[in-house]
C-alpha cells in the first residue's frame, strides 16, 4: 500500500461553525493522508465532524485553517468555479437520500454530470449507455425516480457519481435508507469500484459496514481519535 | 454547460409543474394582450380621426367667418369687432392669389327634398364645380355641378347615394325634376356611396350651386371657404396671403379665421398619440405585475428545488451555470407568455374590427414590440434575484434538507 501514490493530504485542518454567539469546533487539527485506491470508513457518533470532513474532502466546504492537497494540488486556495471544476472531474458523491432529480429519468440523472461538464451529446450517450448496462438498469433507464425501488435509486446515484471517472468516491451513509439485502448489494457495488482502483471513503454509523473497509477512522468531537492505518504502522514498527 | 443542454434542462424544469406554468403564462399573456388591444384601440381612434380629416382633401386651407380670439379678452373688441359677411365675391377673389389652386365657397343648411310623391329631410350643401376636385368626390351616375362662372346658377342638384335610394329607389334619377325647399331642380348626378368628411356622410347630401343656395336661404354669408393650395409647402404662405386679402376686402378688419387642415390634423394626431401612449402605460402596469409574479414563482421554485441546486453544485455545476439555469427558466416562461399574449391581443383586435368594421383597430408596431419587450425584460429582471439566490445557495445546507 505504501507504494501507491498519495491522493489526499490534509494538514492541520480546522473548521469552526458560528452558531449564534457560540462557536462550534467541527474539525480540530485534522491530519490525514489517503493513498490512491484506499477503502476507508469514517465512523463516529453524530456531531463528531465526519460529515463536515466529507464535505471538506468533496470541496463543498472550506477549512478555516490548514491545507488540503488533492492529487498533489493545493485545492484550498482555488476559487469557487475552479473548485466546481475539480468536483466535476475528480469527485463523486453518493448520498443517503440518493438526491435524484425527480422529473428526470434514470438515464437523464446519470447523464447530469456529463451535461454539466459540457460533454458532447454523442459521447454522452455512449457513456450513459455503458453505465446503464454496467449497473443493470437497462430496463429501468426511462423510468423516473419515483418508479424505482430504493436499491435501483441508489444504483442510479452510484452510476451518476462514477460517469465522470472520479479519483475519489465519497459516500455518506450509502445504505442508510436501504434494507439489509439491498444495502449489501450496494456495498458490493461500491467495493467493486474500489477494486478497480477508485478511492472510496464511506461515512457510516453502521459498525458492520465500517468493519468491511480496509482502514477505519474514528472521530470524536472533531478530532481523529483512532486510525487503523496507524495501528499497522505501530505493529510494523 | 452547453446552451442546448441549459435550454433543455430549464424547459423541463419550467414545464414540469404544469399548473404553476399555466397560471404564470396566463398572467403574462394577459398583460401583453392588454397592451396590444388597448393600443389597437387608441391607435385605431387616431387613424379614424386622421382618415376623417384626410378625406376632406389634401393641402386644405379653411376660412371661417368671425375671429377666434387667441390673445385673451380685449375690451376694444367689444366696440370694434363687427364681423362682415364672408361672401362669394371674397371666395372668387382668393382664386387670383399665388399658390391657390382651387377655391370652393360653402353654405350648409337643412332642407327637404320632395320628388315622386316622397318627402325627405336632408342636408343641403351649396358650393361650386371645383368642390368635386377639392374633396375628391366620386360620382356613381351623371355629372357634378356645372361651372358657375359660365352658367350662372343653373337649377341643378347632385344627390347623395342614400337620398337617391330613398327617393328614387333603383330608378334612374338623371334628368328628373325634384323639389328642394321652394325650388324645382333637375338631377344631374348621384354621388358614389361611402364618401365622408366634415363630420357627415356625403350619402345624405344634396349639392346645389352656391348662388342657388344663397337665394333659397336668403343670405349673403358663407359657412366656409375651402382653398386647396398648389403644394404642401405653400400652405403657410397661402394662409398669410388669404388673411391679408380678406382683411383688405373687409376694410382692414380682421374678422375671419384662417386655419390649415394640416395643423388641425397634427393636433388631433398628437392628442390621440398621447392617449394611445397613456393606455399603453396602463396596460404595461399589468405586465409589471406579471413580472413580479414571475419573481414570486421563481423564488418558490428555488425554495422547492433547494436540494436539487445543492446536488447540481456537488456534481460540479458552477454558480454561474446554476444562475443561468434559473434565468433561462424565467425567460422561457415569459417568452411563452409574451407570444401567447400577442396571439390573444391580435385576436382581440381582430374581434374589435369585426364588430366595428369602420374602426381601424390595428395595434401599432411599436406597441407590439414594446409589449413583448417589456414581458421579456421583466422576466429577465425579475428572474435575476431568484437565480442569484439559487447560485449563492450553500450546497451543504441545500443537500442536508429533505
Amino acid at each position: 500500500m505504501n507504494s501507491q501514490q498519495t491522493i489526499i493530504q490534509l494538514t492541520s485542518i480546522d473548521r469552526v461553525f458560528q452558531l449564534g454567539d457560540t462557536s462550534v469546533q467541527a474539525l480540530h487539527d485534522i491530519n490525514l493522508t489517503i493513498r490512491q485506491g484506499e477503502y476507508i470508513a469514517v465512523m463516529g457518533p453524530s456531531g463528531s465532524g465526519k460529515s463536515t470532513l466529507l464535505n471538506l474532502l468533496g470541496l463543498l466546504d472550506r477549512p478555516d485553517r490548514g491545507s488540503y492537497e488533492l492529487a498533489g494540488r493545493d485545492v484550498t486556495t482555488l476559487n469557487s468555479d475552479e473548485q466546481a471544476s475539480v468536483r466535476s472531474k475528480s469527485i463523486g458523491f453518493i448520498f443517503q437520500s440518493f438526491h435524484l432529480v425527480p422529473r428526470l429519468t434514470a438515464a437523464a440523472n446519470i447523464e447530469l454530470p456529463l451535461v454539466l461538464a459540457g460533454v458532447g451529446v454523442k459521447e454522452r450517450a455512449a457513456i450513459v449507455l455503458q453505465a446503464i448496462h454496467d449497473y443493470g438498469l437497462a430496463d429501468r433507464a426511462q423510468h423516473r425516480p419515483n418508479e424505482l425501488s430504493g436499491g435501483q435509486r441508489q444504483r442510479v446515484a452510484i452510476a451518476r457519481a462514477t460517469v465522470m471517472r472520479p479519483l475519489v468516491l465519497l459516500a455518506d451513509e450509502p445504505t442508510g435508507n436501504l434494507d439489509r439485502a439491498t444495502g449489501e448489494e450496494v456495498v458490493r457495488l461500491l467495493e467493486a469500484l474500489n477494486q478497480q482502483g477508485m478511492t472510496l471513503i464511506v461515512v457510516t454509523h453502521d459498525q458492520a459496514l465500517g468493519a468491511r473497509a480496509h482502514r477505519q477512522i474514528h472521530m470524536v468531537d472533531g478530532a481523529i481519535v483512532h486510525d487503523s492505518a496507524q495501528d499497522l504502522i505501530v505493529k510494523e514498527g | 454547460m452547453r446552451i442546448s443542454d441549459t435550454l433543455r434542462f430549464s424547459s423541463y424544469a419550467a414545464f414540469g409543474n404544469s399548473l404553476r406554468t399555466f397560471l404564470l403564462i396566463l398572467a403574462i399573456s394577459i398583460g401583453v394582450a392588454a397592451v396590444v388591444v388597448l393600443t389597437a384601440l387608441g391607435d385605431g381612434a387616431r387613424r379614424y380621426v386622421v382618415d376623417e380629416f384626410s378625406s376632406m382633401g389634401t393641402n386644405l386651407v379653411i376660412v371661417l367667418p368671425g375671429r377666434s380670439e387667441t390673445r385673451g379678452f380685449n375690451p376694444a373688441n367689444l366696440v370694434t369687432s363687427t364681423p362682415r359677411d364672408l361672401t362669394v365675391e371674397d371666395a372668387s377673389s382668393l382664386l387670383k392669389l399665388a399658390g391657390v389652386k382651387l377655391v370652393s365657397p360653402i353654405l350648409i343648411a337643412t332642407t327637404e327634398i320632395n320628388a315622386a310623391g316622397k318627402l325627405r329631410e336632408s342636408m343641403l350643401l351649396g358650393t361650386n364645380a371645383d368642390y368635386k376636385k377639392l374633396r375628391n368626390l366620386k360620382l356613381s351616375l351623371g355629372r357634378f355641378l356645372s361651372d358657375t362662372e359660365t352658367s350662372l346658377a343653373a337649377p341643378e342638384v347632385v344627390l347623395g347615394a342614400q337620398v337617391r335610394k330613398d327617393v328614387f329607389g333603383s330608378a334612374n334619377p338623371i334628368g328628373k325634376t325634384v323639389r328642394v325647399g321652394n325650388r324645382k331642380l333637375r338631377v344631374v348626378g348621384v354621388l358614389a356611396e361611402g364618401g365622408r368628411g366634415m363630420g357627415m356622410s356625403s350619402d345624405e347630401l344634396l349639392i346645389i350651386p352656391i348662388e342657388m343656395a344663397q337665394a333659397m336661404l336668403n343670405t349673403n354669408t358663407l359657412f366656409r371657404i375651402l382653398i386647396e393650395t398648389e403644394s404642401r409647402s405653400q400652405i403657410e404662405a397661402v394662409k398669410a396671403r388669404v388673411l391679408k386679402a380678406i382683411i383688405q376686402r373687409h376694410d382692414g378688419e380682421e374678422d375671419v379665421t384662417v386655419i390649415a387642415q394640416d395643423a388641425v390634423l397634427q393636433t388631433f394626431d398628437k392628442i390621440l398619440n398621447v392617449l394611445t401612449l397613456g393606455v399603453a402605460g396602463i396596460a404595461a402596469i399589468s405586465l409589471f405585475v406579471a413580472g413580479i409574479l414571475v419573481m414570486n414563482v421563481m423564488l418558490v421554485s428555488v425554495t422547492q428545488r433547494t436540494a436539487e441546486i445543492g446536488l447540481l453544485k456537488a456534481l460540479g455545476a458552477t454558480a454561474k451555470s446554476v444562475q443561468q439555469l434559473f434565468m433561462v427558466e424565467a425567460l422561457l416562461l415569459s417568452t411563452l407568455g409574451g407570444l401567447l399574449g400577442l396571439c390573444f391581443g391580435y385576436l382581440g383586435a381582430g374581434l374589435l374590427r369585426y364588430i366595428y368594421p369602420a374602426f381601424p383597430a390595428y395595434p401599432p408596431l411599436w406597441a407590439v414590440v414594446a409589449g413583448l419587450g417589456t414581458a421579456l425584460v421583466s422576466g429577465l429582471l425579475f428572474g435575476v434575484m431568484p437565480a442569484r439566490r439559487a447560485a449563492r445557495l450553500d450546497a451543504i445546507e441545500a443537500l442536508s434538507k429533505r
